[in-house]
């Protein structure tokens, strides 16, 4: 058993700058956190604060420019195949069936192994029957339930998911946060995901840390005391959510 | 028997109706029927004298055959073409894959190519002629000059254009370069690397023509030109220039066939 306690994903005092003609863009400041084992942590902030940045450098895909980031304690570097990004849904390879797509990190794999692992997660996902359709033939949330399970059959430990909904419809979107609840609790995965939707992170999160506008730091950082599944029209769920919204600055009433 | 077809999503695109193949041939034959009526009706108003009728140029083409030249003049161009498409697509696309994944050789290469890409094939024909004579060879290289720029610039293109999210989740899964360049790059790229090889085999085989005018003795543009020197027999001119439009057509059919594989078929709006 993976202790539930330990931490996965340490953050510790994150800067990041960019450069361009001269002028400096300051885009995360300060940021420090710590993600435990098997947590849900939502990263909320409004379009254009650094949230993807921030996810991006916990990937390896970006460099800091100070601080550094720590998964089981060792710096994290580069991109690994243990850390899974999940995009929005055009990250599906179009050349690819879904087969293809899902068996895409496992390649090394025996055929046999190799079979078997797509046809877990084929299922998983909820896509029998689509094994040998090309992503152009599916819709926006099969895609995405594609790209989750080609990140999940290579077994990572973490996941991040950069506003994976984003693009999807709103019917679809509540339909796809039930689906990756219910994959979470199967598979136990530390998730880390990206949202600017107030409500996703309320309905998805252990913790939800918010974040300023840019250059980003952590405003606040929300214990979600509440079990799955959460009945969206209670009152911790309403006070939850109100406590956010007005955290951000928002009225709500529209 | 049958397999059950999977059940479609109601959010899915609709599949396009494929138009009934029945309309697809009848249509542009009652088309050309016109035209060739059109043709006829022409010549015998006119009274010309020198513009052959479509009958005189199926008597043309049926003395061509005769005398065994059609399928000799025919493949000769072919093969032309075949040779300087080959080395053309075997250098180009190696070329511009090489421009495309490093911007540095890009930079130090690209305004060289687009110096020389729009220089008309037809104004190298006497460059080709002082370098290899009137030969076989000099046809062939117009061919793969004229073929060699447009593959280029659309391997390049295409490589260039792969999107990064792409590449992120080929490293991220850890791919090797090589692998990622296997798995990644080349599939994200082959549609406009296929739309490039089908620009340069409409541009080699109009390219074929004039060089076969000029530089060699045998090939349907040398049948144009020598048709007319050699007592100006128009019905033959005109059967060639329908025999050369008619194979043009048959290999852009050819090619386009490539683009309906599954596996690009998302880089081409084919139904």
């Amino acid at each position: 058993m993976t202790d539930k306690t330990a931490v996965k994903v340490r953050i510790q005092d994150l800067s990041k700058a960019f450069h361009t003609n001269g002028h400096e863009i300051r885009v995360l400041e300060d940021i420090d956190l710590e993600v435990r084992n098997g947590e849900l942590v939502c990263i909320l902030g409004p379009s254009g604060c650094g949230k993807s940045t921030l996810l991006n450098i916990v990937g390896g895909f970006l460099p800091a420019s100070s601080g550094e980031v720590t998964i089981d304690g060792l710096p994290v570097r580069e991109p690994d195949p243990r850390r899974i990004f999940v995009f929005q849904e055009r990250g599906v390879f179009p050349w690819l069936t879904v087969e293809g797509n899902i068996g895409f990190g496992i390649s090394d794999l025996p055929p046999k192994e190799k079979a078997a692992r797509i046809a877990h997660y084929v299922r998983l996902v909820g896509l029998e029957g689509f094994e040998s359709a090309y992503p152009q033939e599916l819709s926006g949330g099969m895609k995405q339930r594609v790209e989750v399970a080609r990140a999940l059959a290579v077994n990572p430990d973490v996941l991040y998911l950069d506003e994976p909904f984003g693009a999807l419809d709103s019917i679809t979107r509540l339909v796809m946060r039930s689906e990756l609840l219910r994959i979470w609790e199967a598979e136990r995965k530390t998730i880390l995901f990206v949202t600017h939707d107030i409500e996703e992170s309320c309905q998805l999160a252990d913790r939800i840390v918010v974040l300023s506008a840019r250059p980003a730091s952590i405003r606040r950082v929300v214990e979600v005391d509440m079990p799955h599944p959460r009945d969206l029209s209670s009152p911790r769920y309403l006070a939850l959510r109100d406590s956010i919204l007005e955290e951000i600055g928002l009225a709500h009433r529209i | 028997m049958t397999t059950p077809a999977p059940v479609r999503p109601d959010d899915a695109p609709p599949r396009e109706t494929k138009p009934r193949a029945l309309e697809a041939i009848l249509f542009p034959a009652f088309t050309a029927g016109i035209l060739v009526a059109v043709w006829h009706a022409a010549v015998l108003l006119s009274h010309t004298e020198i513009f052959p009728s479509p009958l005189a140029v199926a008597r043309g083409v049926a003395e061509l055959a005769r005398k065994g030249v059609l399928v000799t003049y025919v493949r000769d161009s072919l093969v032309r073409v075949a040779a300087g498409y080959s080395i053309a697509l075997v250098l180009g696309i190696p070329a511009g894959i090489a421009l495309g994944w490093y911007s540095g050789a890009a930079r130090a290469l690209n305004p060289v190519i687009q110096l020389l890409r729009p220089i008309s094939p037809l104004a190298w024909i006497p460059v080709a002629i002082v370098l290899f004579g009137v030969t076989n060879v000099a046809a062939i290289f117009l061919i793969f000059l004229a073929s060699f720029f447009p593959i280029v610039v659309a391997t390049m293109n295409g490589v260039r254009n792969v999107p990064s999210m792409f590449l992120h989740a080929g490293r991220n899964f850890g791919l090797s370069a090589p692998a990622l360049f296997s798995r990644v790059i080349f599939p994200a790229a082959l549609p406009r690397v296929l739309t490039g090889l089908r620009v340069a085999l409409g541009v080699a085989w109009i390219v074929v023509v004039a060089a076969e005018m000029i530089a060699v003795n045998s090939g349907l543009g040398y049948l144009v030109i020598d048709s007319r020197n050699a007592g100006k027999r128009y019905d033959l001119v005109i059967a060639a220039m329908l025999l050369i439009g008619l194979i043009g057509l048959v290999l852009n059919l050819l090619v386009g066939q490539v683009e309906r594989l599954r596996a690009v078929r998302w880089g081409f709006n084919v139904p």
